[in-house]
C-alpha cells in the first residue's frame, strides 16, 4: 500500500475513533442523560481519541518513508556482497543501480534478455525487500493507529480530563506550525550553503568573487577534471546594479511623486480610483511585465534607436530596467505614502500656519520627518528589484558583458541562475552548483537590505510614539 | 534669519517682500503640484498602455479560421479492404486528395507541397476521427471542417488586400486563399478549443487546458497546506506565545521571510524538497509546497493583524464565564478574525497564482501535452505556459500568449475583488 493510501486510511480511522471516543464517554457515563457527570464533554473525548489516534500513526509513517530507502540499499549491498562471494565490487553504487533498473523492467514486465543470472536473482531479491518493506508498514501504522486508539478507550472514566490533555496537544500543534518559518529559513540557509561549500570547494571564493569573466558553459563541454568554465561573477554583479540603477531611477521619483500627492493634495475620489491603479500595477505577475518587457518596450526602444542612428541591443539593460521601474513604482509609493502619513499632523499644521506653501510644507517639513521611513521603503524596493527574476529572464539577455551602458545587453545573478538550473541538472558540476553560490549571494544581499530597512524604520518609529 | 530683517526694515517693507516673492512661490507651488498629477497621470497611462497591448495582441487567439473540404471518403482513397482497421487508413493522402481537387490546376511539386500546408497538421486526425465516429459514411463524399494553418490563420486576420502577399504567405497560396474564401470554404469560428486543449507545437492547436489544471492543482496543494499553517501559526504567536527570545526570533523571521525573493524558494525547493525528500520533479505537489513556504509570511502576517484587531472585552467575556484558553480562541477570537484571514490567504493565493521564478526551479517548466490527473502527475501552470510560449518563435504564440495572460490576469481580478468585497463587507460590521 502506498503511503498517500496509508494516510488516508488513518485519516478515516481517526474519524471512526473520534466517534468511538463519544459513545465510549456516554456510556460511561452511563446514558446521555447523565453526560453533565463526567469531568469533560463527550466531544472532547472524541477528539482526544482521534488526535491520539491519527498523530502517532502518521508520525510513524513519516520516520518510516525517511529511513525506508536507506535501509533496504543496506539490505540490498549485503546481498550483492554475497552472491558475490563476499567480493566487495569497487562500483558497488552502480551495481545497486542496475539492480534497481531490473527490478523496474520486472514489474513493468519489459524485455528482460540482457541481464544476467546472478542479476535477475538480485533483482527478485529486491522487489521481495520491498514488498515485505510495504507489508510491514502497513501492519505497523494500522497496530499503532488501532493500539493508541483502545489504549485511549480504556482510560475514559469520569474523572478523566479530556479536555486538559486536549488542549496541551492543541497548544503543541500550533506551537510546531509557529516553527515552520523558523525550518523555512534553516532550509534555505542550509541548502544554499551546502552547496556553496561545494561549489568553493571547485572554484576559489576570490575568482567567484572578483573574477570578470563568467561562462559557465565551457565547463560543460569540456568535462576535465576541475571543470575549467569561467565562474567570476564581476559582470552578473554590475548587471544586476545597472538594472537595478534603471528601474530605481524611474521608480523613485515617480512613486515618491504620486505618494506625495496622493498623502497632500488628492481629493478623496482621486484617491478612490489612483488607488486600485496602483493596486493593479502591483498585482500584475511578473511574467507578465517581463511579456511586456520583450515583446513591447524593447522593440520600441530598438526603433528609436535606430530612428537616431544608435544600435541598441535587441535585449538591452534599458528595456528590462525601465520595465522593473513600472513594476516598482506601487511598492515605493504606498511604502512611502504610509511614512508620510505617519508624520505628526502638528508639524505639517505648524508650517502651513506660519504661511509655508502646501509645497514648501511638503520639501522643508513633511519630507525630512519622514526620510528613514522612505530610506526603508527605497531599501525595500531596491532588495525586491535586485531579486526580481522573471522580468529579467525575459527581457534581459544571457552574454555576460561588463559593461555600464544601458543600452548594451547585460545579465543578471537572477538570469543566470534559472538558465544554469532550467532543465535536467547533475548535481556534481561546478555549473549547477554556481547557481546555488548565486543564490547564496542573492540571499545574503537582500536579507542584508531588508534589515537594515527595517531597523531605519523602528528607529524613526521610535522619534514620533 | 527673520530676525535681522525685522530689525533693519520697517514692517510694511516685509510685507512688500514677502508680497514680491509670492508670485515666484506661487509658481513653484504649481509645478509641485502638477509634478504630482504627472506621476499619477502616468501611472494611469502605464496601466493603460499595458492592458491595452496585451488585449489588443490577445483578441486574435479567441478566433480562429477553418477551411471546408470535399474529403472523398472512397475505399479506393483509404486502401481500405475488408479486415483493416479503420485506425489505419491512409488519411493523410486522402486530404492530400480533397484539397488538390479544388485547385486542379496546381501541378507542379512544389506548389503542392505548400498547397498541402493551407491547413492544421492535426487535420488529417481530425479526418479520421470523424470517419470513426461516423463509420457509414465510408465511400461517400463529405464536406469537413478542419483549421487552416497557424501562418494562413495569421494571414487572415491581418490582412487589408486579400491575394495579397504579407509576411509568410506568398503570391500565390494568397491566390488560393482568396479563391478559398470567396467561394464560402473558409469560415472565422470562436476558438472554444483554446480552453478545451493542452499546450501543442503547433500555435493554432494550443491551448491552455493542461496549464490551467496544473494551476487549480497547485493553488490546492497552496491552500490546503498554508491556510492551516498559517492560521495556526499567526494563532500561537498572538495568542499562546510567552514573550521571549524565541518568539522574537520567530517574528523577525517571519517579517525577512516575507521579503526574500521568490527564486530562493525555488533553489530550496531543488535542494531540499526533490533531492534530500526525493518528491517527483515537475509536480504541482511540490509547486505547491514551495508555494505554500513563499506565501505563508503574507498570510500569517495578515492573520495576525486581523487576530489583533479582536477586541479584548470578547476573549475577557469568554473567560469570564469559564471557558479555556483554547476554547476561547477557537471559539470566538477564529471567528471574529476570520474575515481578515481569508482576505490575507486570497491576497496570498493570487501572489502564488502569479509567480513564476522558483517552479522553473524544481522543473515545471517542461513541455507537456497531457492534462495532469494528480497531483504528483508531471504538470505546467499558466504563468509558467506564458513563459514558455513567449519564448516561442511562431508568430502564432504571440497572441496565444497574450489570451494566456488575460485568463490569467482575470482570475487575479476575481481574487483581488473578492479579497476587496469581503473587506468592504466586514469593515462595515
Amino acid at each position: 500500500m502506498t503511503t498517500a493510501n496509508l494516510v488516508f486510511i488513518v485519516m478515516l480511522i481517526a474519524l471512526a475513533s473520534y466517534w468511538l471516543g463519544i459513545q465510549r464517554s456516554i456510556k460511561v457515563a452511563g446514558g446521555k442523560q447523565q453526560v453533565k457527570h463526567l469531568v469533560s464533554l463527550p466531544s472532547q473525548y472524541g477528539l482526544l481519541t482521534a488526535f491520539w489516534c491519527g498523530i502517532p500513526a502518521i508520525l510513524f509513517l513519516l520516520l518510516w518513508s525517511a529511513i525506508e530507502s536507506s535501509v533496504i540499499d543496506a539490505f540490498l549491498i549485503d546481498q550483492v556482497i554475497l552472491s558475490a562471494d563476499g567480493q566487495v565490487q569497487q562500483n558497488m553504487g552502480l551495481v545497486v543501480n542496475n539492480v534497481k533498473l531490473l527490478a523496474e523492467k520486472i514489474t513493468l514486465s519489459e524485455d528482460l534478455s540482457a541481464a544476467t543470472e546472478l542479476q535477475l536473482q538480485n533483482a527478485q531479491f529486491y522487489i521481495l525487500l520491498n514488498e515485505k518493506a510495504t507489508l510491514l508498514k502497513t501492519l505497523l501504522t494500522l497496530v499503532i493507529a488501532v493500539g493508541c486508539v483502545s489504549s485511549i478507550l480504556a482510560k475514559i472514566k469520569h474523572s478523566f480530563h479530556a479536555r486538559n490533555n486536549l488542549e496541551r496537544i492543541v497548544s503543541g500543534l500550533l506551537f510546531t506550525c509557529s516553527g515552520i518559518a523558523l525550518l523555512t529559513t534553516i532550509g534555505i540557509v542550509m541548502s544554499v550553503l551546502f552547496e556553496s561549500i561545494a561549489f568553493f570547494s571547485q572554484v576559489p571564493v576570490t575568482e567567484f568573487l572578483f573574477g570578470t569573466q563568467w561562462s559557465p558553459q565551457i565547463a560543460m563541454r569540456a568535462d576535465q577534471v576541475g571543470g575549467s568554465g569561467a565562474f567570476g561573477a564581476i559582470p552578473l554583479f554590475v548587471g544586476t546594479i545597472l538594472i537595478s540603477t534603471i528601474a530605481m531611477c524611474l521608480a523613485i521619483p515617480v512613486g515618491l511623486m504620486i505618494a506625495i500627492y496622493l498623502s497632500q493634495y488628492a481629493t478623496k475620489r482621486i484617491r478612490s480610483i489612483a488607488k486600485p491603479m496602483l493596486e493593479v500595477l502591483a498585482g500584475v505577475p511578473t511574467v507578465v511585465y517581463g511579456f511586456f518587457a520583450a515583446l513591447t518596450v524593447a522593440p520600441i526602444i530598438r526603433d528609436f534607436g535606430l530612428l537616431i542612428d544608435l544600435p541598441i541591443a535587441a535585449e538591452s539593460a534599458l528595456a528590462a530596467g525601465l520595465v522593473m521601474g513600472v513594476m516598482i513604482i506601487p511598492f515605493v509609493s504606498s511604502l512611502s505614502e504610509d511614512a508620510m502619513t505617519a508624520v505628526p499632523v502638528a508639524l505639517k499644521e505648524g508650517s502651513l500656519g506660519m504661511g509655508a506653501t502646501q509645497s514648501e510644507t511638503v520639501k522643508k517639513v513633511i519630507l525630512p520627518a519622514a526620510i528613514p521611513g522612505i530610506v526603508g521603503a527605497i531599501l525595500l524596493a531596491v532588495s525586491r528589484a535586485i531579486g526580481e527574476t522573471m522580468i529579467v529572464v525575459m527581457a534581459a539577455g544571457l552574454a555576460a558583458n561588463l559593461t555600464f551602458n544601458p543600452i548594451e545587453s547585460v545579465t543578471t545573478v537572477t538570469v543566470q541562475i534559472v538558465s544554469l538550473l532550467k532543465g535536467d541538472q547533475e548535481f556534481d558540476s561546478a555549473k549547477t552548483l554556481a547557481a546555488f553560490a548565486l543564490g547564496m549571494m542573492l540571499f545574503i544581499t537582500t536579507l542584508a537590505l531588508n534589515i537594515a530597512a527595517l531597523k531605519i524604520v523602528r528607529k524613526y518609529r521610535e522619534q514620533y510614539d | 534669519m527673520t530676525k535681522a530683517v525685522n530689525e533693519s526694515l520697517p514692517t510694511s517693507a516685509v510685507t512688500e517682500k514677502i508680497k514680491l516673492s509670492l508670485t515666484k512661490r506661487h509658481r513653484s507651488e504649481m509645478m509641485f503640484k502638477s509634478t504630482g498629477l504627472a506621476a499619477v497621470v502616468l501611472g494611469f497611462i502605464l496601466v493603460f498602455v499595458l492592458l491595452f497591448d496585451i488585449t489588443s495582441k490577445a483578441l486574435p487567439a479567441f478566433h480562429q479560421h477553418w477551411v471546408q473540404l470535399e474529403v472523398d471518403f472512397s475505399e479506393d482513397n483509404l486502401r481500405y479492404s475488408e479486415g483493416i482497421s479503420l485506425e489505419d487508413l491512409r488519411y493523410r493522402s486522402t486530404l492530400r486528395k480533397a484539397i488538390a481537387n479544388q485547385f486542379p490546376d496546381v501541378k507542379s511539386r512544389r506548389d503542392k507541397r505548400k498547397l498541402y500546408g493551407l491547413y492544421s497538421t492535426n487535420a488529417e486526425f481530425a479526418i479520421k476521427d470523424f470517419l470513426i465516429a461516423n463509420p457509414n459514411t465510408l465511400d461517400t463524399i463529405q464536406n469537413i471542417w478542419v483549421r487552416v494553418d497557424d501562418d494562413v490563420d495569421i494571414y487572415l486576420k491581418e490582412t487589408t488586400s486579400l491575394g495579397e502577399p504579407l509576411v509568410r504567405v506568398d503570391v500565390k497560396e494568397a491566390q488560393w486563399i482568396k479563391s478559398l474564401v470567396e467561394t464560402g470554404r473558409i469560415d472565422k469560428r470562436f476558438n472554444i478549443e483554446f480552453f478545451t486543449s493542452s499546450d501543442s507545437r503547433e500555435p493554432e492547436l494550443a491551448g491552455v487546458r493542461g496549464a490551467l489544471t496544473g494551476t487549480m492543482l497547485t493553488m490546492l496543494v497552496t491552500l490546503a497546506l498554508s491556510f492551516p499553517l498559517g492560521v495556526a501559526a499567526a494563532l500561537y504567536l498572538e495568542e499562546f506565545a510567552p514573550k521571549n527570545k524565541w518568539t522574537d526570533m520567530i517574528e523577525v523571521n517571519i517579517n525577512n521571510l516575507a521579503a526574500v525573493p521568490s527564486i530562493i524558494f525555488g533553489l530550496l525547493g531543488l535542494a531540499v524538497i526533490i533531492n534530500i525528500f526525493g518528491l517527483p520533479r515537475s509536480a504541482p505537489l511540490v509547486g505547491g509546497i514551495v508555494l505554500t513556504l513563499m506565501t505563508l509570511p503574507t498570510i500569517i502576517i495578515a492573520s495576525r493583524a486581523s487576530i489583533k484587531a479582536v477586541p479584548p472585552s470578547i476573549r475577557e467575556a469568554a473567560t469570564g464565564l469559564g471557558a479555556s484558553k483554547i476554547q476561547t480562541t477557537f471559539s470566538h477570537v477564529l471567528p471574529m478574525a476570520m474575515p481578515g484571514i481569508l482576505t490575507g490567504t486570497i491576497i496570498g493565493m493570487a501572489q502564488a497564482l502569479g509567480e513564476t521564478a522558483p517552479l522553473l526551479m524544481i522543473g515545471m517548466v517542461a513541455f507537456i501535452v497531457d492534462v495532469p490527473a494528480s497531483i504528483t502527475d508531471a504538470s505546467t501552470v499558466m504563468p509558467v505556459q506564458i513563459f514558455l510560449w513567449a519564448d516561442s518563435p511562431e508568430r502564432g504564440f504571440l497572441a496565444k500568449t497574450s489570451a494566456a495572460i488575460l485568463v490569467l490576469l482575470g482570475f487575479l481580478f476575481l481574487m483581488n475583488a473578492s479579497a476587496a468585497y469581503l473587506r468592504r463587507r466586514f469593515e462595515s460590521k
